[in-house]
């Protein structure tokens, strides 16, 4: 080890909120040039600990120490003057402001614009020079691409004289080429000798480009170690304190009669774009249908027309009786009393009321079914009873039905949604994006539930842009490009790249000049433009 | 992690509210040299300490609760219906027509037909509003306060013309029946040597006010519908997730909305003017938005609220009667507990919220 100062040292650190120990005498210390990884499930402490080192909170115990000198960091203005920029999951960003006006807001000098302007465009140019930050400083932020957005927050952060930048969670809503872009981009500034810290739940990223790695449970600092010397089992294990499967476990499928049926479906949302241009695919009882694809190729309008949220021109038959794609029969209750279940992409916004209880979102969707009335009115009591056996059978943590659901981690609120919708049995069940922002304990529990619905024999349509998700649970997979299905594989002889292939539109494998077309339009899809086809 | 028990939220933030407005009130008062206390003590005496102080004090609240409560139904599915005014006019309409035309041989079916007549008035005014908003996207806030101004020249154009008795000077209706009088406070609660709320206003339709408080309680709370609007004021793609029509709950939960701010001239038309008058809502549908934002959009809150606006109206009315303090100072009043209440809400808040959570710290 070198004897130069740790860029930033954190002794015995300590916070709780109220009865809450959520970081118990933490202690950590980053080399500068380093990209160190913390690591940790939802709620283990990771984002209060970053919080404390940007000001946000103030420990109730402990020392901060920057390039070896004592810091106090009351507010984020003196974390920022320590050198050190934060990148949140959510940007903070003005929508209708250009990208140079971002940079600049909270660190313009004097009373005129046009001379903090000019100086921050002078430097973003050198700055995207050094670091393939490229982003256009006139673009305004609302036409920008999720991936252009990270990569002004970065620069707003770097324009402030950062030398440590902390992301949270910062690929949660990148594309996998976004996200490689990114990490070229962070390795670039390692090489400056900037010092990363990178919170993240995904064990890859941990192990393909950090150098040290934190991990984090309850609130406490289980482990700190050198990535090459550990490796992913070790991790996750650390993580949740006890062995866990990240292989999913599961026996052949048993296909049997085909239970939904769509054909040259279309949809076309309300400004006019056609989304989905003519989609064909048929699913069995006892089998998991997988759909890949790059985030906004038509996955969440297919999954919004089957579950009624959307209208849509086609055929689809439901256990052999047509259903209806446009009018009055075209909601989610006629579909729910079709038996069709659906845990939406977005359990934030569509699967669950935040503002209501446990057992209030237990019922959702469901709550006209005959079973909860009583009379006129709702049978809150046996609601309340039945919430509380689902909440038992689905380990929801914590087991109280009288909670408000916002105040659940991502995990468990997940874990409500599905046992709403699996408990009720449906012959289809439609999964988006199941294990987004979920813990690793919590994605093998929703994984296993998943599969032992298909052996039940009942049918399930899988959407996910995670890759290792929908290889590793689907029977059947087809990948969805720009509205359309790109053709089926089998999951044993499917591989990443050829999967990646056809996420980028591209069919087949033609001889040279198909590199060149992938490149081309994932540029396409990163510059947030219609991807051309292939 | 909530930050503050319940009780604090709806008991404490409240009463913190309202002292500071009344501190404030009393700088007012002081400030045109009259005694704050001695008009505190005028308030509370006019308005609380005698019987028939108290029928007048629930004579207001009755339109206060009725107002109210329609706001924070409507509210509940987040709309924010500004249009409890002329709703109430309205209203009144319906009571005058089914008090006019119907020969009722009780008061008790003029009662059942004027509450009808002012709900389904009331109701209609709300609709169009609420199906522009739900069809058309008209923003409800506009629509409905355009609608005020709608309705007062409707009821100008009716009151000086069709509904006025030939002859009449004044802007009125005919003279409803006697027969269908509503029994007073004081007819219902006096005997013959204990005299009660001796001629005072407030009448059966308080009754009334409570079961409409009841029966929001279970609407919002116990019911299928109730779950539905609350799921759709929350998140509205939540609510197309579920199958819950955006479209149908605007609607519906309008019509409830109006239907209740129009049975405020129940008590106003049939139970104190018995006819029809130009502005007998004198405000009381502004006032509920009010009383809605105190009472949390709780039927019980809404009670509680529209007692103490009741108690400012009464109170009020005293003070301009025995004072040399102004009327307009009421308004004063009025607005500052208003604003303390409603507007402000945070300023009280967030600093209660750290002192609840320094004590916690403190504890554990």
């Amino acid at each position: 080890m070198t004897d130069t100062a740790p860029a930033i040292e954190l002794k015995g650190i300590s916070k709780a909120f109220g009865p809450v120990q959520a970081n118990k005498d933490i202690s950590i210390r980053v080399m500068p040039g380093t990209i160190h990884g913390i690591i940790g499930e939802n709620g283990a402490g990771k984002s209060t600990l970053m919080s404390i080192l940007y000001g946000f909170y103030k420990a109730d115990k402990g020392e901060v120490f920057i390039n070896g000198t004592r810091t106090e960091i009351p507010d984020s203005q003196a974390a920022i003057s320590a050198g050190i920029g934060m990148v949140f999951q959510h940007f903070k960003l003005v929508e209708n402001f250009t990208v140079v006006e971002n940079v600049i807001l909270g660190a313009e000098d004097g009373f005129q614009l046009r001379p903090s302007i000019a100086k921050a465009r002078k430097s973003l140019k050198q700055l995207a020079e050094e670091y393939e930050l490229n982003v256009d400083p006139d673009a305004k932020i609302e036409n920008l691409s999720v991936g252009h957005q990270q990569r002004v927050e970065i620069l707003k952060a770097l324009y402030r004289q950062a030398d440590i930048l902390i992301l949270d969670e910062p690929t949660g809503v990148l594309t996998p080429a976004e996200a490689d872009h990114l990490f070229r981009i962070l390795d670039n500034l390692r090489n400056e000798g900037k010092t990363i810290i990178l919170i993240t739940h995904k064990l890859r990223e941990i192990m393909e480009y950090t150098d040290t790695v934190s991990v984090m449970r309850r609130g406490e600092m289980t482990a700190t170690v050198r990535t090459a010397e550990t490796s992913t089992e070790e991790l996750a294990e650390l993580m949740v304190g006890r062995k866990v499967l990240l292989r999913v476990d599961k026996k052949p499928a048993q296909p049997k009669q085909v239970v939904l049926s769509v054909k040259d479906l279309r949809v076309t949302d309300s400004a006019g774009v056609e989304r989905i241009k003519g989609v064909s695919f048929d699913i069995r009882a006892g089998e998991i249908y997988g759909i890949a694809g790059v985030a906004g190729n038509g996955q969440s309008e297919l999954m919004e027309v089957l579950g009624g949220m959307q209208a849509g021109t086609g055929t689809i038959t439901m256990n052999g009786e047509e259903i209806d794609l446009t009018g009055r029969y075209s909601d989610g209750q006629s579909r729910r009393a079709r038996s069709i279940g659906h845990v939406p992409e977005d359990r934030q916004d569509e699967g669950l009321i935040l503002d209501f209880t446990a057992w209030e979102n237990m019922v959702f969707g469901y709550h006209r079914d005959p079973d909860w009335a009583a009379g006129p009115l709702m049978n809150n009591a046996g609601i309340v009873q039945e919430a509380e056996g689902k909440m038992q059978r689905f380990d929801v943590r914590p087991p109280n039905p009288h909670l408000t659901a916002k105040n659940f981690s991502g995990g468990n609120q997940q874990k409500i949604v599905l046992a709403r919708e699996i408990e009720r049995n449906p012959d289809l069940l439609l999964v988006g994006q199941p294990t987004r922002g979920v813990d690793i304990g919590a994605i093998e529990f929703i994984h296993q539930e998943i599969i032992r619905l298909r052996d039940e024999g009942k049918a399930i349509l899988l959407v996910s842009v995670e890759l290792d998700e929908i290889m590793s649970l689907s029977d059947r997979i087809a990948v969805m490009f720009d509205g359309r299905l790109m053709g089926e594989r089998d999951p044993a002889e499917a591989n990443e790249r050829e999967l990646g292939l056809l996420m980028a539109g591209i069919s087949e494998e033609p001889d040279k000049p198909a590199w060149k077309a992938v490149d081309e339009n994932l540029d396409a899809i990163e510059h947030g433009e219609a991807p051309k086809h292939g | 992690m909530d930050k503050m028990p319940a009780w604090a939220d709806v008991v404490l933030i409240p009463l913190i509210s309202l002292l500071l407005a009344a501190i404030l009130s009393a700088v007012v008062i002081l400030a045109i040299g009259e005694s704050p206390v001695e008009a505190f003590n005028l308030m509370v005496d006019g308005a609380l300490m005698r019987s028939s102080g108290w029928g007048y004090t629930l004579y207001y609240a009755t339109n206060f609760i009725f107002t109210g409560l329609a706001v924070a139904v409507a509210f509940h599915a987040r709309m924010f219906n500004i249009g409890g005014e002329g709703q109430a006019m309205l209203g009144g309409l319906g009571v005058a027509l089914a008090c006019l035309y119907v020969p009722w041989p009780h008061w008790t079916l003029a009662m059942l037909g004027s509450t009808l007549g002012a709900a389904a008035f009331g109701a209609a005014w709300a609709l169009i509003p609420a199906y522009l908003q739900a069809r058309r996207g008209s923003h409800i806030v506009i629509t409905t306060i355009m609608f005020n101004f709608i309705a007062a020249a409707l009821l100008n154009y009716l009151l000086i013309g069709v509904l006025k008795p030939t002859g009449s000077m004044e802007p009125a209706s005919a003279k409803f029946d006697p027969s269908f009088a509503l029994p007073t406070f004081q007819q219902m609660f006096s005997s013959a040597d204990a005299p009660l709320f001796r001629g005072a206003p407030a009448n059966v339709s308080f009754f009334l006010a409570l079961a409409a408080c009841l029966f929001v309680w279970l609407l919002i709370w116990r019911s299928r519908l109730g779950y539905e609007i609350r799921a759709y004021g929350w998140s509205q793609t939540g609510a197309k997730y579920a199958g819950i029509s955006g479209t149908r709950i605007i609607i519906i939960s309008m019509l409830i909305s109006g239907g209740l701010a129009g049975l405020m001239a129940v008590n106003t038309t049939q139970g104190e003017a018995e006819r029809l008058i130009l502005n007998s809502t004198e405000g009381a549908g502004f006032i509920g938005i009010a009383v809605a934002l105190m009472g949390r959009n709780h039927p019980f809150g809404v009670l509680l609220a529209a007692i103490l606006f009741g108690f400012l109206y009464q109170g009020g009315a005293e003070l301009a009667l025995w004072t040399n303090i102004p009327r307009e100072l009421i308004v004063v009043i009025q607005a500052l507990v208003i604003l303390f209440t409603g507007a402000l809400d945070n300023m009280v808040r967030m600093p209660l919220e750290r002192i609840f959570l320094a004590l916690r710290r403190k504890e554990s």
